[in-house]
Parts: structure tokens; sequence; C-alpha cells
């Protein structure tokens, strides 16, 4: 598998890798929601933690881990980058094909993408019914 | 001591030739050209002489009669002229009924065993695909178990070629032997490793390949045995008649030549170089499992080729940990690699977990392989695979004593 540079940069330079804290300690906390998408028999796991302003409703943080290949990691990676600074509904509009375009993803590679911006989605999510409860 | 790469530790997918071979094969290119079928002229005596003493160097390594030795393509070849000849010979009905004889094979052979299987079982005939346990291996009993009245052919492999385990081969040939059943057995990986004779170890039909053990690609060969019993097979190539039939074309001279060779240097090398590369083989598995916590040695431990060695690595994921040896060659049994979502059929045939077969490793040792090589190799395995970890939510998960297969994920 033939990778383009922006793949390779974001897998040998991951941006924003880790978490805001245990499992335990996220679900507790009502300003991170989080995305865990994949699933290990499929090969990929991707787990974005997004650490939202109450007030401004700006994530102002995000951060990521992904088990998975290259393409996955640097999706997951890129997707933190774009996260930060936005507007949760911002966020939401931040489309697969454009994680395609970004990093030159080839065809096979696409389901990376469609898995990073699941992860966003689910991350918002799960902030939102935190903010809802 | 520094190390060149990128390093190749893949010789059970391929290996380069001796030099040795290539120089034997030379003249065989511009002088010695003619057609080993010109029976009227000194040019295709010349060609034939060379044909006759590398069917007798290939004879030699297996313990055959040279007269049992046919020069084929390679491996993928001779186990499609056994296969589906021995099928075709001694089928029960002919071509277009069902029930035309049973034939037992293995979930976990190689493609080139498994696809001849399916088209025979369209052609009428019925395949039995034994399960090996979690060590990976097939067994006289499990194979006894397996046979019916109207089993026809029995085709298991020697050694795995991901894994390397070893079958019982003389074991499930006796038992062939006695209920006369014909019994092929695809020796690709075992040929040139590890001593073979046809005749004790009872085997009807072998396949083997020139490019696994340092010969050139394009050539190999198919025992068939002649007597006790004599094998009859249906060819599947028609034409000149050359290699008693079975197997029709203008013969490849100089690869045939290379193959004789590679065989006879593998003769004489065989046992010094698996001492060595069981030494190798587990002075990597021995730094890797010192250093790093849940990986797996996939196959028998004991009942394996020294030089192949599959390792699964929890929680990483098979294709970026190739990314991160990426100057190391070696083979993945990752999905991502194939473009299809699906690990390793081999390894799922042995019950490792879909997570354990995405992140499995296969290096494979050959002639020109160093100390110092698997070193370095063992020690970037060690780092790339912390540094994975490192980015694996899986793997916080479990030292976090979360139980990952308890998890409700949404398959993709």
């Amino acid at each position: 598998m033939a990778y383009g540079d922006k793949v390779i940069d974001h897998y040998e330079n991951p941006r924003n890798v880790g978490t805001f804290g245990t499992q335990k300690e996220i679900k507790e906390s009502k300003d991170i929601g989080v995305g865990l998408v994949g699933a290990p028999e499929c090969g990929d796991v991707m787990q974005l933690q997004i650490k939202v302003n109450d007030d401004t409703g700006i994530i102002e943080d995000a951060k990521f881990k992904c088990f998975g290949c290259g393409s996955a990691i640097a999706s997951s990676s890129l997707a933190t980058e774009w996260l930060r600074g936005k507007t949760l509904d911002e966020g939401l509009d931040i489309k697969n094909t454009e994680i395609v375009e970004e990093l030159s993803l080839p065809p096979v590679k696409i389901h990376c993408s469609v898995l990073a911006e699941d992860a966003i989605k689910a991350a918002i999510s799960d902030y939102k019914e935190k903010h809802n409860a | 001591m520094g190390v060149t790469l990128p390093m190749y530790l893949d010789h059970a997918a391929t290996t380069p030739c001796d030099p040795r071979v290539v120089e034997a094969m030379m003249p065989y290119f511009t002088e010695i050209f003619g057609n080993p079928g010109s029976r009227n002229h000194s040019f295709g005596w010349a060609a034939e002489d060379a044909v006759k003493k590398a069917r007798q160097q290939v004879a030699d390594i297996i313990g055959a009669d040279s007269k049992e030795v046919i020069f084929t393509s390679g491996s993928t070849e001779s186990n499609n002229i056994a296969i589906k000849g021995a099928a075709n010979m001694y089928a029960k009905k002919p071509a277009g009924q069902t029930g035309r004889g049973h034939i037992i094979s293995a979930i976990h052979e190689h493609k080139a065993v498994l696809d001849p299987c399916k088209r025979l079982e369209k052609e009428g005939f019925d395949v039995t695909y034994l399960e090996p346990g979690p060590d990976g291996l097939i067994t006289r009993e499990m194979v006894e178990g397996a046979l019916r009245d109207d089993t026809i052919l029995v085709t298991i492999m020697w050694a795995n070629n991901e894994l390397g385990t070893i079958n019982e081969i003389p074991e499930i040939g006796e038992l062939c032997h006695s209920k006369g059943v014909v019994f092929h057995t695809d020796a690709t990986q075992w040929v040139g490793k590890m001593p073979v004779n046809v005749k004790t170890d009872n085997i009807d039909l072998l396949s083997l390949s020139g490019h696994k053990i340092y010969g050139p690609k394009g050539v190999g060969a198919l025992y068939v045995r002649r007597r006790k019993p004599r094998i009859r097979l249906t060819a599947l190539q028609e034409g000149g008649g050359q290699e008693r039939g079975f197997r029709s074309g203008t013969l490849n001279v100089t690869g045939i030549v290379g193959l004789g060779k590679a065989c006879e240097l593998c003769a004489q090398s065989m046992d010094d170089e698996r001492e060595r590369l069981l030494e190798l083989r587990n002075m990597l598995e021995s730094m890797i499992e010192k250093e790093l916590d849940v990986v797996q040695v996939n196959g028998h431990r004991d009942k394996r080729l020294a030089n192949i060695t599959n390792i699964s690595f929890g929680f990483v994921e098979g294709e970026s940990l190739m990314m991160a040896i990426k100057e190391i060659a070696v083979s993945s049994g990752s999905a991502c690699t194939s473009a299809s979502l699906e690990p390793s059929y081999v390894l799922k045939a042995l019950g490792v977990g879909d997570d354990l077969a995405h992140s499995s490793l296969r290096l494979s040792f050959g002639r020109w392989t160093t100390k110092e090589q698997v070193e370095y190799a063992g020690n970037k395995i060690v780092e790339a695979v912390k540094k994975l970890r490192d980015l694996s939510p899986l793997y916080d998960m479990h030292n976090e004593g979360i139980d990952i297969s308890k998890i409700e994920w949404a398959a993709h």
C-alpha cells in the first residue's frame, strides 16, 4: 500500500494523541464528549474525545486514540486538528469526503474517513446527551 | 554493527536465487539451448542430459526414483495436476454425475490446494475440509475420522505456509496406503529444509517449488509414485506428451537446471541451516516475549519449521505495524493489505480471534539472514508495537481491566 505524504506525516507524527482520563473519569466529566467507533474484528477502532467550553460551545481540545491502519490513524489525527476551535455545529459539518481529499486516501481506505466522521458525530452527540440529561 | 535496509525477512513468500544456481543455469540460455525433445541431434541430447541430471537432483532430495519426477511451472501447477488429475482418474462415476468420490483436505491449506478442491466440488466430488485445533496441526486421527468408503484422495500440506506448523504426513500417508486412498502433499515449504523420503513417508504425490528453495521462479516439480501403488493421473494439459504425458509442453530447461542445482545445494546445507535458523528464531521470539505483553506465537510451539514464526501482537493492527517497520519486509495476516476486510483465514482456522488475527506478522528467515538482522528486526518490532500501543484505545481498555470482547462494537 503506497501512502501519500500526508498520511505518512500523520502516522509518524500523530497530532493530539491521548485521552482526558480513564474511561470511568471521562464518563463522569460533563464537558467531555467521547466517540468510540469501529470494531476490533474489523481492524479499526477509533476513540475521539472532545473537550467543550460549556459557555461558548466551542471545542477547546480534542484527543484521539486509534487501533487501525495508517489511514485510520491519519484520519483520526486530522479530525482532532480540524475540531479544535470549532463550534459543535461546525464540527458536525466535517464530511468524510473532505478527509479523503485532504489525505489523498485511495478508494480502499475510504472507510477510514467514514469512521472518522462517525467518531466526530458520536463524540458531539455524546457531549450533547450529557448536557440534556 | 550495521545492517543494510530494506531487509528481507519474507523467505516463505520467495527466496533470492543462490548465485551458484544462476551460474549453473547460464549456459542453458545461449550455448546449450536445444530442445530436450529433439531426439535426433546433439543440441537436443545436450539439453536432455542437463534435464536428466536435474531430474536426479530433485529425486535425490525427496528419496524418489528420477522417473517419478515431473517438471512443472511450480507448486500451484503441481497441486492442480495432482489433485484434479487424481480425482478424475479415480472418480467413482463419470463426469457430469454427482457422488463421484470423496476428497479430504483442510481449511487452512494454501489456496492452490483449496481452489482445485472447490472446482472438484462443482464437478461432482465431495470434499471434507478438516479443521485443525488451536495448534494448527492436522493429525492422522483427524484424517481417519473423516475417511469414507468412497474416499479417493487425501491432500494435506506438509508444513503450513503462514505458520510453519508440521502436519503428521508420514502417519497420514501410512493410513492412506492401508486404505488404498491416494495421498498428495503440498510440500512447498518443507522440501529443502527438512528431509523427505517419499517411500518411507508413504507419499504418492508431492508438490515442490523452485523459488522457495533459492532456485528460480516458474519451475517446480510433482513427484508421482510409480510403484506400490502406481499412481495414474488424468493430464490437464495436452500436447507433445512430455513428462510421461502428465505435463505436455517443451521443458523449461534453464529453470529445470536451476531447480536441480537448488535441490543439490539445499541437500548439502539443510541440517546446519536448520539449526542456525532455529537459533535465530528462538532469539527473536524471546526478545519479543521478554519486552511485550499480550503477544502470541501462533501454531504449535515445537512442531514448526525452523525458519518461520507467526506472531500476533494484541491491540495493534497489522498494517500499521508493517508501516512502522516498513524497511523490514515481512508478511501480515492483516486485512488491509489485501483490500478485503477479512483477516487471515489460516489464523481464523486456529481459532485466533479476529482482533489478534488482524495484528499478526509472519517472519521467515533464509540462507543469508544474519543474527544482526534478526536483532535489528526484533528491536524495531518491539519499538513499533510500543509506539502503536500508546496510540491504541484497546490497550488502554485492557490496562484498565475492561474486557474488550464484552463491549458491543458496531461492526462496519
